[in-house]
């Protein structure tokens, strides 16, 4: 009778050891990519296709989430250079050295963005306003555009003529979920009635449109796209003032990413150059729309 | 060691043992108890190591596991998580009802009913078989979207009634599953004994098949519970979107961590009362058979 006990003493004691080395396999293995595909930062600000340290050489990987909405991308299509966003990332890409067939296009969704761990991407464009808090996380480029939010309800909403920030604060303000549009809601505008959150600027139309909301909060551009070309009885009611130092978007990369020298001087050269400009009168323009008074 | 030949083992009903074997026994199983003990403590304790000890942790500690934001994202959590009990208390009480008269209707057999029959078969068929979070999605900017009049267009209302229907049909079939395992014989018993075909039901039926099908039922609230949280596809703060709106504006997981942990400890009771009640059923149902 000893004999079955000792086998069961053994099996008992061998188990969280074979646990062990079964964790052990997956962590060096996890050792290994990780080590393998975060480079020291380079200090040279020689930025040239064969010097920078791109995810895979030679290659530059531009992500964006999907759907990838108008005014910022046509088709739902990165790749057709249309839209905003996708002409500022080939116009980077040509800073930098990169012809359009060296570009290959990822899809991020946003959450995943900002987890740790190696990115999947060298830098993503997904209209992602730069703020202290998420600079903790991730690496910013400098912005390439400054953007106001902006007020869209419909014509017979009981706010279409609002004119003062205290007009909106009765109102049921509905926003996109991890946009600085909802911090804008409850910071700035503080409604009395608890605000909606929808996954996408759909679902934010949808209840407006059933009058589950009096109005939504967007980005300038977005208001003057979905005004013009998703609602026929929708108005910009209107927009908010930039705050102190303006919200920017600006390019996210992995913390620490040896691109972020580069990726600024090439936005900086476009400035200097005008082009970032032309872009931006290209895909995002709109009539003035009026600005709310406290 | 106490002496193996003790008053119990002489009290009626409990079969007389070797008083050696015993003490054998009993020593096994000290060894028994020792080893499971020890092989848990290296085996967490190895765990443990290799999560923090692993090149990311400092990372993931500063992204998952952080106080400061876990503090600062506390008080809108808890709001948060006040609507998904009320929406898991409205839509229990409703489903409790609805599915024990969708699975009555179900078990009739009198050639009149034959419709009553359809119609519960056929809203299991639909609810069961559609994905909740359509269901919600449809009803929550469907309706609404019919601008009739006099109809409430709120996402909390529409949500709850998503969950409702969609759950009613789960718990139709486990409430059906209790009634077919009562034997007929029971039935054919109550009915020779003079009760109606309703009595019958009333009566025998349905208290031996609520009481076998608790564990499951139970089950179904516990994942109803965790599915308040996509009545938020429509527009509502529950505790998720709550998480996930300090998530994208901090660019740190922590709240989500935060509001996986109240689910748990609200939960977790619920999950160690089935337990009871299953380990209780069996008991019942094996006494004599061991």
């Amino acid at each position: 009778m000893g004999k079955p006990m000792r086998r069961s003493l053994l099996l008992s004691a061998a188990l969280p050891a074979v646990a062990a080395l079964a964790l052990a396999g997956c962590a060096s293995e996890a050792d290994t990519t990780a080590g393998s595909s975060s480079p020291s930062p380079s200090t040279s600000a020689d930025c040239s296709p064969e010097t920078l340290q791109t995810l895979t050489p030679g290659t530059l990987t531009v992500a964006t989430d999907s759907p990838a909405y108008p005014p910022y991308f046509e088709d739902n299509d990165p790749s057709n250079g249309e839209g905003f966003e996708s002409a500022v990332a080939y116009a980077v890409a040509e800073q930098l050295g990169f012809s359009q067939d060296q570009v290959t296009w990822i899809t991020e969704p946003f959450n995943k963005s900002y987890a740790p761990g190696a990115k999947d991407f060298d830098f993503d464009i997904n209209q992602i306003s730069i703020t202290p808090k998420r600079q903790k996380a991730v690496d910013f480029s400098e912005g390439y555009y400054t953007v106001n939010q902006a007020v869209v309800a419909l014509e017979d909403s009981p706010i279409a003529n609002a004119t003062t920030l205290a007009e909106l604060q009765s109102a049921r303000l509905g926003a996109q979920v991890g946009t600085t549009s909802l911090d804008f809601i409850t910071e700035q505008i503080q409604p009395t009635q608890e605000p909606m959150v929808y996954n996408d600027t759909n679902d934010a139309k949808s209840a407006l449109e059933n009058g589950q909301i009096d109005a939504i909060v967007v980005d300038l551009p977005t208001a003057y796209y979905v005004t013009a070309a998703e609602f026929d009885n929708a108005k910009i009611v209107g927009q908010f003032a930039a705050q102190e130092g303006g919200e920017e978007f600006g390019l996210l990369m992995a913390k620490g990413s040896p691109l972020v020298q580069c990726v600024n001087q090439a936005l900086t050269s476009l400035k200097d150059s005008g082009q970032l400009q032309e872009i931006q009168d290209t895909w995002l323009v709109g009539e003035d729309a009026p600005y709310f008074t406290e | 060691m106490t002496t193996p030949a003790e008053a119990p083992l002489e009290a009626p009903g409990i079969p007389y043992v070797d008083p050696h074997r015993r003490q054998l026994s009993r020593r096994r199983a000290r060894r028994d108890g020792i080893v499971a003990s020890l092989s848990t403590v290296v085996a967490f304790a190895v765990l443990a190591y290799l999560v923090t000890s692993s090149p990311g942790w400092p990372k993931v500690q500063e992204t998952f596991f952080n106080l400061d934001e876990a503090l600062a994202a506390w008080p809108s959590l808890v709001k948060a998580f006040a609507l998904n009990i009320k929406i898991f208390l409205v839509a229990e009480f409703f489903i409790l009802i609805l599915s024990l008269l969708i699975a009555l209707g179900r078990g009739l057999r009198a050639p009149v009913a034959l419709p009553v029959r359809i119609l519960c078969t056929m809203y299991v068929d639909f609810f069961r078989g559609v994905p909740t979070i359509l269901v919600i999605l449809l009803l929550g900017f469907g309706v609404p979207a019919l601008q009739l009049k006099g109809v409430t267009n709120s996402p909390v209302v529409w949500g709850t009634v998503a969950l409702i229907l969609s759950y009613t049909a789960y718990v139709a079939e486990v409430y059906r599953a209790g009634i077919e395992s009562i034997h007929p014989s029971q039935r054919a018993a109550a009915r020779s004994l003079g009760l109606s075909s309703m009595q019958t039901t009333r009566y025998v039926v349905l208290p031996q098949a609520v009481r076998r099908v608790t564990p499951p039922l139970l089950n179904d609230f516990i994942a109803l519970q965790k599915e308040t949280a996509l009545v938020s596809l429509l527009g509502p703060i529950e505790v998720l979107r709550a998480a996930q709106i300090s998530a994208s504006s901090n660019f740190n997981y922590t709240a989500y961590v935060v509001a996986a942990l109240f689910f748990v400890a609200i939960t977790l009771p619920l999950t160690r009362f089935t337990d009871w009640l299953q380990r209780k059923d069996t008991r019942r149902r094996m006494a004599g058979a061991v």
